[in-house]
């Protein structure tokens, strides 16, 4: 067997210390990956010519990310990392690019034809050929500089260069018959264009600067739940999918160390018949996952919509685990919403089904707790017994109306367990119109604006129990 | 391991002779497979050839192919061994009163009791093999814990034997339908690799590969609708098997193109689910319908 080994002689030690850095970058984001994984790395960069790009990636790949979602990080971390490395290099070394190709870009910015360059990356982004994309970047980028509306802000400079050039991912009909673009663009493709554009866009911004700019963390978002009204289907599915996985070993996890703990009398007894009435055999108690009956209220008014709709979304997708469910949603009125989950799938489907045919807004779109127990008392109050679980979710603003903190005791007090989310943080709390304090003596209140909080909520919710 | 490939190319070429095309991750992946000896944990949604890799690497490699199907409440004595009690019982028997219990003790653990199960046959094996563990997300962690040993030394301790050392040294495949999250401490020895589905010109290849004798045009119109369809996030979206079935259902009945009508008949072949069903008709019934502008909608 081939032993891992350190790095050799062959390799500088420069390699070595940027993959170390790398490995670093990697778990400042999350991805854990450890000295082993480290090592073999090594040992596969041996095997590997780091020449070929894509080769190298997937090697690197294969070691150090070890889940889909470790994946999708250490492609953004690998971006930034070396692009960043790179460009550092460069400044290092005194490398301009300029210096070699400049004036002739500057030059074929000037000559080419607008018409012609955007047929050429139309087509370019039908055959997916990533160099030509890249070289087709770089000329955009060079004829855009010459009209002189680059506005010095990556991002807007990257939305302009596409719309001038008339990139689109839907068909155009007006175009002629030839044009490449006229079926539209592959959508992949306008991203990655997009993203080399951005690159190339970076890449001059660096020359010119002669500094690297500040590195960024990854972005927050895909771990905050989302708060504007842009929702993100991608990312409901990527937390219910890790959310089934993560509850599916959750139960194994909790069956090692707590088998031993109760004894099941009866069993054990009938267990000693055997051995004449000895009880030479114990019996332990099952631990059951618990499935409980759940009732969800969520408020969409406009402050929480998004927050209420994927909470929703999450548990409807996790729905067998629960034994029942059934879901409201409030305003200033009260309004079952499960069957809208029964039928739809996607996620803005149902935040516009939700919208439109929930009715749950009478006049003025504030909401109103205190009439919104009683409403729900009388929903439910013949389903509810002590083993269903009620969770609200809800920021628990008031807007000054009277909190009837009574009635909701009423209900925690008939159901068995009683949850709050709230979708803002603490800090919060009991601020200005929220009045969370008077409910959270009637139940157990949690924050609830990341997805983290979100799973560690669903895995409180159903952890197994020991059957009574 | 004198026939192991010695480059990526060499892999990629094999698997592609014993009919499987491989993207280039996995090509990539299964050659520092061979070349490190390291367990590949592969991991993907069903069907899209995870099982089919190993058995094309057994192949490739000219090697025999032992598979551990996993399920749930899989054990130790159904993996790795068990003693034979009958055979060790029977023994007993025909030894007779004379012989002391220390003798008998020695004897009736031997090799010969010895029942081996499929991870103690690919390790004690004469011959170098490759190892499936198959849909190692089904069984129990502690199933996992105890391929730990096997995975990283490619040993087996017996209590009453001692060790058993890998003689030769198997590539190991270990697949996973992502359904539950495995222990790091697996995900450390392994080589990880995601095989999703494929783009559209690497599945048309697939599809070619296996049903030749479909036209060109029909082909490449039933993949684009297998991606259409894989878009509409089903209960069970088509896998590569379920493309390629459906090739020969059309092929059979001599189908010249996939309109509504004939779509709307072979559903059943790459759709499973009752309300999928449904799904589907609707979102992509509809597009096939011979007023609608077709290539406008089978590009997207």
């Amino acid at each position: 067997m081939r032993l891992i080994r350190a790095p050799e002689g062959d390799r500088s030690a420069g390699v070595a210390a940027h993959l170390v850095e790398f490995c670093e970058q990697l778990r400042v984001e999350g991805v854990g990956s450890g000295t082993a994984e480290l090592l073999d790395a090594f040992a596969v960069l041996a095997e590997i010519p780091w020449t070929e790009p894509q080769d190298f990636r997937e090697a690197l790949a294969a070691t150090l990310a070890k889940s889909q979602e470790d994946r999708r990080i250490f492609e953004l971390v690998f971006e930034r990392f070396f692009f960043r490395a790179a460009e550092a290099a460069a400044l290092r070394e005194g490398v301009r690019e300029g210096t070699q190709t400049g004036p002739d870009l500057a030059e074929l910015g000037q000559q080419i034809d607008l018409d012609d360059l955007r047929r050429e990356i139309a087509a370019a982004m039908r055959e997916g050929a990533e160099g030509t994309l890249r070289d087709l970047a770089r000329l955009a980028i060079a004829a855009f500089g010459r009209r002189g509306d680059g506005s010095g802000v990556i991002g807007v400079d990257v939305q302009r260069i596409r719309r001038a050039l008339g990139l689109r991912s839907e068909p155009q009909r007006e175009l002629p018959e030839d044009d490449p673009r006229r079926a539209g663009v592959p959508r992949d493709a306008l991203r990655r264009f997009e993203a080399l554009l951005r690159r190339e866009l970076e890449r001059g911004q660096i020359e010119r600067t002669e500094k690297l700019p500040p590195s960024r963390p990854l972005n927050e978002l895909d771990r905050a739940l989302p708060s504007g009204p842009l929702q993100d289907l991608a990312a409901v599915h990527r937390v219910v999918a890790q959310l089934k996985r993560r509850l599916k070993t959750q139960g194994q996890e909790n069956r090692g160390h707590s088998r031993h703990a109760h004894v099941d009398v009866r069993r054990t007894m009938r267990a000693s018949l055997q051995t004449g009435g000895v009880p030479a055999q114990l019996r332990f108690k099952p631990v059951r996952p618990r499935r409980p009956e759940i009732y969800v209220l969520c408020d969409v008014s406009t402050s929480v919509t998004s927050a209420s709709v994927f909470f929703l979304s999450v548990l409807h997708a996790l729905h067998d685990s629960f034994r029942k469910m059934r879901s409201f949603v409030f305003i200033e009125r009260i309004s079952e919403v499960t069957d809208v989950f029964d039928r739809e799938r996607d996620f803005r489907a149902v935040s516009e089904a939700i919208g439109r045919d929930a009715g749950v807004a009478d006049v003025s779109g504030y909401t109103d707790y205190g009439r919104v127990w009683s409403e729900f008392r009388t929903l439910v109050e013949d389903d509810l017994h002590p083993r269903a679980t009620v969770i609200v979710l809800g920021d628990a603003r008031t807007n000054g109306r009277d909190p009837r903190a009574d009635i909701f005791a009423q209900v925690a007090a008939a159901a068995g367990r009683t949850f709050w989310l709230n979708p803002e943080p603490r800090l919060y709390w009991n601020y200005g119109d929220s009045v969370i304090a008077t409910y959270e003596r009637h139940c157990q209140a949690f924050e609830c604006w990341t997805t983290v909080q979100l799973e560690d909520f669903v895995k409180a919710l159903t952890r197994p129990v020991h059957a009574a | 391991m004198a026939d192991a490939p010695d480059s990526v190319q060499a892999v990629a070429e094999g698997l592609r002779e014993v009919g499987y095309l491989p993207a280039q991750a996995t090509a990539l992946v299964s050659f520092l497979a061979c070349k490190l000896g390291k367990p590949i944990l592969v991991e993907g949604p069903a069907g899209v050839g995870k099982t089919e890799l190993a058995k094309a690497l057994s192949k490739v490699l000219d090697r025999r192919l032992v598979r551990l199907q996993c399920y749930e409440g899989l054990d130790e004595a159904k993996a790795l061994y068990e003693w034979n009690y009958r055979k060790q019982l029977l023994r007993i028997q025909t030894e007779g009163r004379s012989t002391g219990w220390d003798d008998v003790q020695d004897d009736i653990f031997g090799e010969e009791f010895l029942l081996s199960r499929p991870l103690m046959d690919a390790i004690t094996s004469e011959q170098p093999v490759v190892l499936l563990i198959d849909e190692i997300d089904k069984t129990d962690q502690e199933f996992e814990a105890m391929l730990l040993e096997l995975l990283s030394d490619f040993q087996i301790s017996i209590p009453e034997l001692g060790r058993v050392e890998a003689r030769t040294h198997p590539v190991v495949l270990l697949t996973s339908n992502n359904s539950r999250e495995l222990t790091e401490a697996l995900k450390r020895r392994c080589l990880y690799l995601w095989l999703d589905y494929p783009e559209l010109e690497h599945e048309l290849a697939i599809v070619r590969l296996h049903v030749p004798e479909l036209q060109e045009t029909v082909m490449r119109k039933l993949v684009e609708i297998i991606g259409m369809v894989r878009d509409l996030d089903l209960k069970k979206p088509p896998s590569i098997a379920e493309s390629i079935d459906w090739g020969r259902a059309l092929l059979l009945l001599g189908a010249q193109d996939i309109d509504a009508t004939v779509f709307r008949e072979t559903l059943s072949v790459i759709v499973k689910h009752r309300t999928d069903l449904d799904v589907v008709a609707e979102r992509v019934g509809v597009k096939l319908d011979p007023t609608a502008d077709l290539a406008a909608h089978s590009r997207t």
